[in-house]
């Protein structure tokens, strides 16, 4: 890509960017935040909906214990301090998605602070805070016939539970910003507090970026840029917005601190109408609610009941099964993967801790590619991690080669038997018998008299023809090594 | 058929009555309140909107519970308004404003819930100043409410149709919510009981917030008993209201009876000052000697931070209006500006036009205490005056298990005599706002009249939830007194 060579590579020499980002996740409780509606997605407009999360007069929030729950999970497992005592806020300011006028949020008493995430080479982010709070509903401009001229509003959002995240400046380059949102998302589905799908929004990020000189301390005036609604378009934007900046600055400029846009389509950033950023939120604590409490005693108990986390399974991995770093990556990549791997190669066809690498190499070749090519999930696919370990253990005893244990997988995969169900149905149980072996050996030479007669006068590559031979009369169940060397023996003798 | 003389004189236990020995049928009663009403209120407005398919249908209930021999609930037959700025569900709700008048909630107040589960009959929706935003009720979008006993005066406010319906004798009992007064600042001024009880004690559910923090719903009626017996309809912890506390209610009316002997009554010193009526002073202190003939102890009390009580509270109540009433911006419901080119100026436009002068001006005091640069020398401030008062309050209850001061420091005005000046019109609040402020309960009750014959309100504070020590003092009083009837 230019981007690397160019602009970008040269701008770093002489600029350090500097990177926090505020990440928003959306909870996947089964009602709102502060009413029991549903937060089922793709729902009719409006359809979701009720007095208090319309916004109608003289409706009052009640906070949903199961949004408090997850959303300490997540600061805990962001190594926050979680406050006994936050306060949540009304961030005010007027828009139609917003039903009543403000956001119940936090502002000066978060939910957590000072937590941090480590990055793959070790590095620490610093989470500043994590703070609760509820989406807004949806302005809807198009789809109507009559949108020139009339916006619709969707409800069923309002009031769903988010919790915002917010980094320190403690991002170097694009690529530790990407790295942090995927180690922030893995973290969020393991939790399995948020389904974290940023097309559909319960995913959202906005960066803060500003740069500054090599070997100068001071922080550069920064730009926040929102609307990076994918992983990609982070990256983009902030390599388009790095540029941009380090542009004005060697031009002798001066960065201006706004709010900007990034534009997919023109890979830019654009600043948004000096209008829509002339906020004053006007903060004050929420009325309608009381403080929110989580004591120390329910903390521990959410804290004791934390799933094992990405970084801290893979290193288990590694030490466990002696997996490669590369395998322990890939294998941790969902909890669900990760469960499957440890299921399979825990089971008890195989020998404690044994042939990790070979049950790893099943689920990440061909259980992956079967899974990618059904849409199935390691959830929800008929082959059970006990099929693996069972089919490892097949070729490890000798009873299938290699290449049949790859026709048994596919027949696994779809009918749903264990692979020694297939074995058995299909009588592709490998033959290492050596008595049965000769009796085919001695029928391939009894009918091949001349190409005997030709290996024995010195034409010796014609082993491989009478290894094809037998393993057709064998429909393939041949062990290799066995018919080798009963074979040679014979051709020898 | 039931004469209007008896209508207008009806307590609880005459309804019931009525309908345990068969004098009349629920139905006949609405009927004949409905037919009463049109006439008896004109002069005095005190309805916006009557209910009349609402109240039939809870009479029909009713009857066949009588016709069956079933026991009949706790307010069964009880004729009551409903301060318009509570919702019900199907009737049309506009808490005094031009920007709701088209707003009929899906969805009844917890407490309109609970009266019509206790056999309430409601009537209709009661007349307030725009948003509960006034002190004289003149800032109703749809006309003031006139002083059943001077219609040339005022009734008070917010809650002055509330009041003034049940002074005229056109409900028995009415709902209304106080964030500065604006229960017993009416009562005083109408002649009539009306109870704040502690902020919490009773559910906010479906009340249109002004000040969320100060605003309590509370009942307005002819007697002590009765507003307690509404009380303990009302009262009690709702799952949908956080800040309702899930504390057990006391029988409020079986503790009309104990004994009051050796109560301690605080008269806080800065209660008789300068602006006070001496009309107003003169009952008041009859008042106090006639706790002391009954057997109280009357102390004396110091509310040192008192003189910051107003300021404290027009800061934060106007800061929570402020948010609060965003959400009335044409989007949603309620009135739209027609033809605005953008956004902004439908929002402009529609709130310009939809609400009145008073409440403008509060949402322009609010926005202005919380914005960036203000809040801490303004709302935070004010907060750390609320604390000061609170913990006044703490001490005074230290030595007085009640305190009484005057509800009002004059009787009702004339309409118009304080429309020119807010300031003066905010100091009608000046010895109400204090406990809204401190969440604690208060009560007030006719304590004589002047020699034009306006009615004179005697107000009663207690610690927070011990509201039944106010209702059983009250009573007390009012027994000796003679209780006080609409005329």
């Amino acid at each position: 890509m230019a981007t690397t060579t160019s602009p970008l590579a040269a701008a770093l020499t002489q600029f350090e960017p500097v990177i926090g980002l505020e990440v928003h996740v959306q909870l996947n409780t089964r009602s709102k935040a502060f009413c029991g509606c549903s937060t089922q997605f793709g729902t009719p407009p409006n359809s979701n909906t009720c007095p208090v999360c319309l916004g109608l007069p003289g409706a009052l929030p009640v906070l949903n214990r199961e949004a408090v729950l997850k959303a300490v999970q997540a600061a805990l497992a962001l190594q926050c301090q979680v406050g006994e005592v936050s306060i949540f806020a009304r961030k005010n300011y007027f828009y139609p998605d917003l039903p009543k006028g403000y956001q119940i949020s936090q502002f000066d008493r978060p939910l957590a602070e000072h937590g941090r995430l480590q990055l793959g080479d070790g590095k620490l982010i610093g989470i500043t805070r994590v703070h609760m709070e509820e989406d807004a509903g949806k302005n809807m401009h198009e789809g109507f016939p009559d949108s020139v001229t009339t916006s619709y509003v969707d409800l069923n959002r309002s009031g769903v539970p988010l919790i915002e995240i917010v980094s320190e400046p403690d991002m170097r380059t694009p690529e530790e910003a990407h790295e942090y949102l995927t180690r922030l998302k893995e973290i969020m589905l393991y939790l399995d507090v948020s389904d974290c799908n940023m097309e559909e929004g319960s995913l959202r990020c906005d960066a803060n970026v500003s740069v500054r000189r090599r070997g100068t301390e001071k922080l550069g005036t920064k730009a926040e840029i929102k609307n990076l609604n994918s992983f990609r378009f982070l990256q983009r934007a902030l390599e388009y917005e790095i540029e941009r900046q380090v542009a004005i600055l060697k031009g002798g400029g001066r960065i201006r601190q706004e709010t900007r846009l990034f534009n997919v389509a023109e890979g830019k950033t654009f600043p948004m109408r000096s209008k829509e950023q002339a906020h004053d939120y006007r903060y004050f604590p929420e009325p309608d609610l009381q403080p929110l409490v989580v004591s120390p005693a329910w903390q521990a108990e959410i804290a004791a009941r934390l799933p094992e986390l990405p970084q801290a399974k893979r290193q288990r991995l590694i030490a466990t099964y002696g997996l490669s770093a590369y395998d322990a990556e890939v294998l941790t990549a969902s909890q669900a993967l990760a469960d499957y791997f440890e299921a399979a190669v825990r089971h008890a066809a195989l020998p404690a801790g044994g042939h990790a690498k070979a049950v790893a190499n099943w689920i990440m070749g061909d259980l992956s590619a079967h899974l990618n090519r059904s849409g199935e999930t390691f959830a929800t696919t008929r082959v059970k991690p006990e099929h693996i370990a069972e089919l490892v253990a097949l070729i490890a005893g000798g009873k299938i080669s290699g290449k049949i244990a790859k026709e048994v997988f596919e027949k696994m995969a779809a009918s749903g038997h264990a692979p020694s169900a297939v074995v058995a149905e299909s009588g592709v149980q490998q033959i290492s018998d050596p008595a049965a072996l000769d009796a085919l050996i001695d029928a391939a030479l009894a009918a091949n008299p001349k190409q005997l007669e030709q290996y024995r006068g010195g034409k010796t590559a014609l082993l491989a023809f009478f290894v094809g031979q037998v393993m057709k009369a064998s429909r393939g169940q041949a062990n290799p090594a066995v018919l080798n060397e009963r074979l040679q023996a014979k051709l020898n003798g | 058929m039931l004469a209007d003389s008896e209508l207008r004189t009806l307590d609880l236990d005459a309804s019931r009555a009525l309908l345990t020995g068969r004098r009349a049928t629920a139905v006949e009663l609405v009927e004949a309140f409905q037919r009463f009403i049109p006439a008896a209120d004109a002069e005095v407005h005190g309805y916006l909107a009557l209910s009349p398919e609402r109240a039939l249908q809870q009479a029909r209930r009713l009857d066949a519970l009588v016709a069956a021999g079933q026991p009949l609930p706790p307010l069964a037959g009880l004729p009551m308004a409903i301060k318009d700025a509570i919702s019900t569900r199907g009737v049309p709700t506009t808490c005094g404003s031009r920007i709701l008048a088209s707003y009929v909630p899906p969805y009844d107040a917890t407490v309109v819930t609970r009266l019509e589960e206790a056999g309430a009959l409601l009537l209709g929706k009661a007349n307030c100043d725009e948003f509960a935003m006034g002190s004289s009720n003149e800032n109703s979008a749809y006309g003031a409410v006139r002083n059943p006993h001077d219609l040339t005066r005022v009734p008070g406010g917010s809650s002055g149709g509330s009041a003034a319906v049940v002074a005229a004798g056109t409900a028995v009992a009415a709902l209304g919510s106080d964030t500065g007064g604006s229960i017993r600042q009416p009562a005083a001024f109408c002649g009539v009981v009306g109870m704040m009880p502690s902020y919490g004690r009773v559910s906010r559910f479906g009340l249109i917030a002004f000040a969320s923090s100060l605003d309590h719903i509370g009942p307005l009626a002819r007697t002590v008993k009765d507003a307690a017996a509404v009380l303990q309809v009302i009262a009690g912890h709702d799952p949908l209201d956080a800040t309702s506390a899930a504390l057990p209610v006391p029988d409020y009316v079986a503790g009309l009876e104990a004994p009051i002997t050796g109560l301690r009554v605080g008269v806080p010193r800065e209660a008789f000052g300068a602006g006070l009526d001496a009309d107003v002073e003169r009952a008041v202190r009859a008042a106090i000697e006639d706790l002391a003939r009954a057997g109280c102890e009357i102390v004396d009390v110091s509310l040192p931070h008192n003189n910051y009580a107003i300021a404290t509270y027009y800061i934060i109540a106007t800061a929570e209006a402020s948010s609060n009433l965003a959400r009335f911006d044409g989007v949603r419901y309620g009135y739209r500006e027609p033809d605005s080119r953008t956004l902004a100026e439908m929002y402009r436009r529609t709130r310009d036009h939809g609400f009145g002068p008073e409440v403008k001006r509060r949402i322009m005091l609010g926005t202005y205490v919380l914005s960036a640069g203000y809040y801490d020398a303004f709302y935070r401030k004010a907060l750390q005056a609320r604390a000061l008062l609170t913990e006044d309050y703490r001490k005074a209850f230290t030595q007085a298990d009640v305190i009484l001061t005057p509800t009002t420091p004059t009787p009702a005005f004339r309409l118009g005599e304080k429309t020119e000046n807010p300031l003066e019109m905010y100091l009608a609040d000046i010895y109400t706002v204090t406990a809204d402020l401190v969440g604690i309960p208060g009560l007030s009750l006719p304590c004589g009249a002047t020699p034009a014959g306006l009615p004179i309100g005697l107000q009663l504070l207690g610690r927070h939830f011990e509201e039944a020590t106010l209702l059983r003092l009250a009573h007390r009083y009012e027994r000796r007194r003679g209780a006080a009837t609409a005329d």
